[in-house]
């Protein structure tokens, strides 16, 4: 029997078109032939099959045809839930953006390394020698040292203005560093207005500090000096003030010490909380009782109302440190005290002849 | 949302009777019914709304086989069900298109339903495996196993449609073509 016959057999079988005999010898064959029998089987699977295959494609078409008279879109459009715009964009853009972002700080970091901002301190810090020529002109100065000056600039009384205070009767002088520094000539003018020139004898940079001495035919004795130089620390709190030249005329500037160490950790300076201004550098810091304890140096731009004053102990330290053969007079610091029991008024009155203004000339 | 269409929507008795019954009313009211809510299940979720119509259709599918295989109780909402089982779907297919990011935004309650997923999954095997035979038996074989097996018709129609002189001939010809047809089939892997 072919297979084509046996196929013939199975679908009669089942669609009940046999004779009850064919029938009955069928069902015989199926007992007594196992191939037969898995032959059946396996022809009702296949043929079931196919027919829910076919059932199945013609209900896709049926939910297709239904899909199709749906407005999907409009549907969309209400089901859709809007994130706001913002993590819309992080969500469709944010590898983009963390790229730029880590450029930017990259950038930002590199650029402050690159210009020293990072690691310096001075970029918070301003010294206070008043520029009195135009920025420009005294920007150029300071950043070129002697370069030479371009001869449409009109050269004025002074550059460059500080405070300096005496050390002795005899014409010493403590400034700042950084008001003599790139001088070609420097004046001291008294509070009558009376200039005398004066000398650079000695520097110590590193603690912005200066002795000058007043080489002026002119210059008489200043008598005997009113106050001493502290060797102990101020302390905390502590009342002080100023004396110096911001402007024309001599300024007073009063408040208390702050810290013994400035924010950048320098333990040689002192924070203080007296108003002072470009022109305030190289001025005497004093206590209550008239000793000088520091020299004004610098504030800080960053924090409001914080100045510093380096500590008297490096001015004495500068004094010690000067070469015997630079001194062409004696140099003894005064001991003995004459403010101490005075008001700050008759203390002020008493100081102003021995602080000066400090003029500097530069090419 | 959906107000109008979820006032309107047929009850679960109602549909279970409707398709056991192949009423096409039922079976357009529940598509339209529950379609929104799967819409919005694959929209938010990484999908559009082709792959929305195809999710949902193979959901449909599934419940519609399981209610006319009878074994449907209702003893969990048809909208529950439907919805699991497209999320259950969805889910695969993200993660078979590697966009599965590990959480997915639900709107709705769910249960676990990946048996019969895996049901669907092989019967779904087995008709590709026919289509693709269907389409290497070719013609006029193709069209004579589906006039015969698939649309029920009668020998002596098919026979007229193909010109073949005497029903023995058509008999003779449909079955080689079942014949290379269940081969076909059965040498796929």
């Amino acid at each position: 029997m072919s297979d084509n016959q046996l196929t013939e057999f199975i679908e009669r079988y089942l669609d009940g078109s046999m004779t009850a005999e064919e029938r009955v010898q069928f069902e015989l064959l199926r007992k007594n032939d196992a191939a037969v029998e898995s032959k059946v089987t396996e022809h009702i699977k296949f043929i079931g099959l196919l027919k829910q295959y076919g059932e199945r494609l013609e209900l896709e078409n049926r939910l297709n045809a239904i899909h199709n008279e749906i407005d999907v879109h409009a549907l969309k459009e209400e089901v859709m839930i809007h994130p706001v715009w913002i993590v819309r964009m992080w969500r469709n853009h944010h590898s983009k953006i963390s790229v730029a972002a880590s450029i930017a700080i990259f950038g930002v970091l590199t650029i402050l390394i690159l210009t020293g901002k990072l690691n310096n301190d001075k970029s918070k810090y301003q010294q206070l020698s008043e520029k009195i020529n135009n920025m420009e002109k005294t920007v150029a100065q300071i950043g070129h040292g002697r370069t030479p000056v371009k001869p449409k600039i009109t050269r004025t009384p002074a550059n460059f203005r500080g405070t300096g205070f005496a050390l002795t009767s005899n014409g010493y002088l403590a400034t700042d560093y950084h008001v003599i520094k790139n001088a070609d000539s420097v004046y001291v003018q008294n509070a009558a207005g009376e200039s005398f020139h004066a000398k650079v004898i000695y520097t110590e940079p590193q603690y912005d500090l200066a002795i000058l001495q007043i080489n002026d035919p002119s210059f008489k004795n200043l008598g005997p000096i009113p106050y001493n130089v502290k060797r102990a620390e101020g302390d905390l709190g502590e009342s002080v003030y100023t004396l110096g030249y911001p402007a024309d005329n001599m300024v007073y500037g009063g408040g208390y010490l702050a810290s013994a160490a400035n924010y950048s950790g320098d333990t040689t300076e002192y924070v203080i909380s007296v108003p002072v201004n470009p022109g305030n550098s190289g001025g005497p810091l004093l206590d209550e009782k008239g000793n000088v304890i520091g020299v004004i140096t610098a504030r800080q731009t960053q924090v409001a109302g914080a100045y510093f004053a380096k500590k008297s102990t490096y001015l004495l330290k500068a004094i010690q440190n000067i070469p015997t053969d630079s001194l062409s007079k004696t140099l003894n610091l005064n001991t003995k005290n004459k403010l101490a029991g005075l008001s700050r008024t008759q203390q002020s009155s008493k100081l102003k002849n021995y602080v000066f203004m400090v003029k500097v000339y530069n090419q | 949302m959906n107000k109008d269409l979820k006032a309107s929507a047929p009850t679960d008795s109602e549909i279970v009777l409707g398709i056991l019954n192949n009423s096409e009313i039922v079976l357009k009211r529940l598509y339209t019914t529950y379609f929104p809510m799967i819409l919005q299940l694959i929209i938010n979720n990484n999908g559009d709304e082709d792959d929305a119509k195809d999710i949902y259709q193979e959901a449909i599918i599934v419940l519609y086989n399981k209610i006319k295989a009878g074994d449907f109780e209702l003893n969990s909402k048809l909208k529950t069900y439907i919805y699991s089982v497209c999320r259950r779907l969805w889910l695969k297919r993200l993660s078979q298109m590697n966009r599965y990011g590990g959480d997915i935004r639900d709107f709705e309650e769910h249960l676990p339903v990946e048996e019969e997923i895996d049901n669907h999954n092989d019967r779904d095997i087995q008709f590709g495996k026919m289509e693709s035979a269907l389409q290497l038996l070719g013609e006029p074989c193709k069209t004579i196993m589906e006039d015969f097996y698939i649309k029920n018709r009668s020998m002596q129609e098919i026979c007229e449609r193909f010109g073949y002189t005497n029903a023995d001939n058509a008999k003779t010809q449909k079955y080689k073509c079942l014949q290379r047809l269940k081969k076909l089939f059965f040498q796929q892997k």
